[in-house]
């Protein structure tokens, strides 16, 4: 039976000093992140003993120079809603804490935009008169540089990773018909910007390899990186690159929510017969330049099948085995969301693309651009084109275009603010939230897979926390509600 | 072979033939997008950067993950 696919979602924001003369985008997400942390009075940093970017899950490790870095002189926090915080590649990022639903992934991602633009409220008065830092949620900057957005999911370790890779290629190189962010021109090597007027995918010209543990260069639509954050004899957790940030509610339930299915089904070994393409890179920007989406791909067989098609055939093995298994791992109510959801759009999709324009990210982008060029008789390759593609991702709220459109949404305000400052209540996030919630001062650092504590005592006291799902409310809050200090809270665990 | 079967179209409410009966209240609904479309436009005029071209030249990011 396959594990419960705990997930959530890391995105790394774009970022720029309007009004400012030296740019410096390390300096500006330092800021920016420093001036929320500042606002919110108490700061607890991260801690580096888990990382390990370097391990690869095909079972062996990269050092020296080419390992991953971690940068650990830069700002790095970690927020009462288990979430984290922190300046990565010249990008401010925010990774959402341990959700146990796509659902819940869906709420603190918008939590995270709402953290993102009270920052950018807090950095600018921290600035000189008529210099403002903005963030957004896209993933280029349309002249060949990308940043991303990963999904990560709890599997189970005893699955092979080739199976992982087989069963979940063609799906990835897909699914962007749902979770597609739509983009004007292409930034792939060897193409002309205006050969593709518009596309599907903001990440798909940035990719280059079936399978690797680059995120950088030479990105892979299967990425390695094994870094579990938990027990590594019982997990693993999937590391996604080959996603965009979306903007849209429903296209990131979506993603998240397909997603996780479809590796429970790996799991489980229930995917149907093989879909392997012949040519899995090439295919994932076929498939984002076809507005028509009428393609035919090619598989390794040699039969032919369009992406729609090739999205119908996981769901129908879906909708199988849901009926065969359940969808506990995915969560039973939210799963049956997530398949009539997919069904509907995927029905659209086939019928009238443009109706979901009020739903998927890349047909709202798509839709107002062709709309806003039709009145204006713009080329595609008109620069106001593209600064709307760029405004679209915008996260101020007056500037942002997708906020303009009001796109269908599954959240509602009050429990997005709350995720701003609470934690999910069902995987571990919680203890971490609530521990920083009352005990911050004698928190001295945090990390995805423990707590260490200075309460005095002749060393730091660790707490490690291996399994994702305990320390969940259930599970702690008669503890944490019987201890009044940290000391209690220690000795009561035997820690 | 079993699973060629299998590619049967799922779901029941894919049939092509439906559209020509939703025909009328599509272009309907088809103009009254449009129109609230036009109005968007006009209120999307009022925010969007001043300077297209300065603005989408200025937007340069350091590559990350």
């Amino acid at each position: 039976m396959a594990i419960r696919k705990v997930c959530g979602i890391e995105t790394e924001y774009g970022i720029v000093l309007r009004g400012g003369t030296e740019a410096n985008p390390m300096a500006s997400s330092s800021l920016l992140i420093n001036a929320y942390v500042a606002s919110l009075q108490r700061r607890v940093d991260w801690d580096f003993e888990d990382e390990s970017p370097g391990n690869d899950a095909r079972g062996y490790r990269l050092e020296g120079p080419a390992a991953p870095e971690v940068e650990t002189n830069l700002v790095n926090a970690v927020l009462t809603n288990g979430a984290r915080y922190y300046v990565d590649h010249a990008h401010p990022e925010l990774s959402t804490p341990e959700c146990a639903d796509a659902r819940e992934v869906v709420v603190w991602d918008k939590a995270a935009e709402r953290i993102l633009i009270e920052s950018m409220r807090a950095a600018s008065a921290k600035l000189p008169a008529g210099q403002q830092v903005v963030v957004y949620k896209n993933n280029s900057d349309g002249k060949g540089n990308s940043y991303g957005c990963h999904e990560n999911y709890l599997m189970d370790r005893s699955v092979p990773f080739q199976a992982i890779v087989s069963g979940i290629t063609p799906f990835f190189v897909t699914r962007q018909l749902v979770a597609g962010a739509g983009k004007v021109g292409t930034e792939a090597t060897g193409l002309a910007r205006g050969q593709v007027p518009f596309q599907l995918s903001q990440r798909a010209d940035f990719f280059e390899e079936e399978v690797g543990l680059e995120t950088t260069l030479k990105r892979p639509i299967v990425n390695t990186r094994d870094e579990p954050h938990c027990d590594a004899q019982k997990y693993r957790r999937l590391h996604v690159i080959v996603g965009d940030a979306n903007c849209s509610e429903v296209s990131t339930f979506l993603k998240v929510g397909t997603t996780a299915i479809v590796l429970a089904m790996i799991e489980d070994g229930e995917l149907g017969r093989s879909l392997r393409l012949a040519a899995p890179v090439q295919a994932l920007r076929q498939v984002s330049y076809d507005l028509d989406l009428s393609l035919l791909l090619e598989l390794a067989d040699g039969s032919r099948i369009s992406a729609l098609d090739l999205q119908w055939e996981y769901l129908t093995w879906a909708r199988k085995y849901a009926d065969a298994h359940g969808l506990e791992s995915v969560g039973e109510a939210v799963g049956a969301e997530i398949l009539a959801r997919w069904e509907a759009v995927l029905t659209a999709l086939e019928t009238d693309p443009m109706s979901l324009a009020g739903t998927l990210d890349w047909v709202a982008k798509y839709q107002l651009l062709s709309a806003y060029r039709e009145r204006d008789g713009l080329a595609w390759d008109s620069p106001r084109l593209a600064a709307m593609d760029l405004q679209y991702h915008d996260l101020r709220p007056e500037r942002s275009l997708f906020a303009r459109l009001g796109l269908e949404r599954i959240t509602d305000d009050a429990e997005v603010i709350s995720a701003m400052t609470e934690p999910p209540a069902t995987t571990r996030a919680w203890f971490r939230g609530k521990c920083l919630q009352r005990w911050a001062p004698q928190i001295v650092a945090a990390n995805w897979d423990s707590l260490v504590f200075d309460v005095n005592s002749e060393a730091l006291r660790r707490v490690p926390m291996m399994e994702p799902l305990k320390g969940t409310a259930v599970m702690v809050d008669e503890l944490l509600n019987s201890c009044d200090t940290p000391v209690e809270l220690l000795r009561q665990l035997g820690a | 072979m079993p699973e060629r079967e299998q590619r049967r179209k799922p779901a029941p409410d894919r049939h092509h033939e439906e559209v020509a009966d939703e025909q009328p209240a599509t272009s309907e609904k088809g103009e009254k997008i449009k129109a609230e479309l036009d109005d968007l436009l006009d209120e999307i005029d009022e925010v969007l950067e001043v300077n297209s071209e300065e603005f989408v030249k200025s937007y340069v990011q350091k590559g990350g993950q």
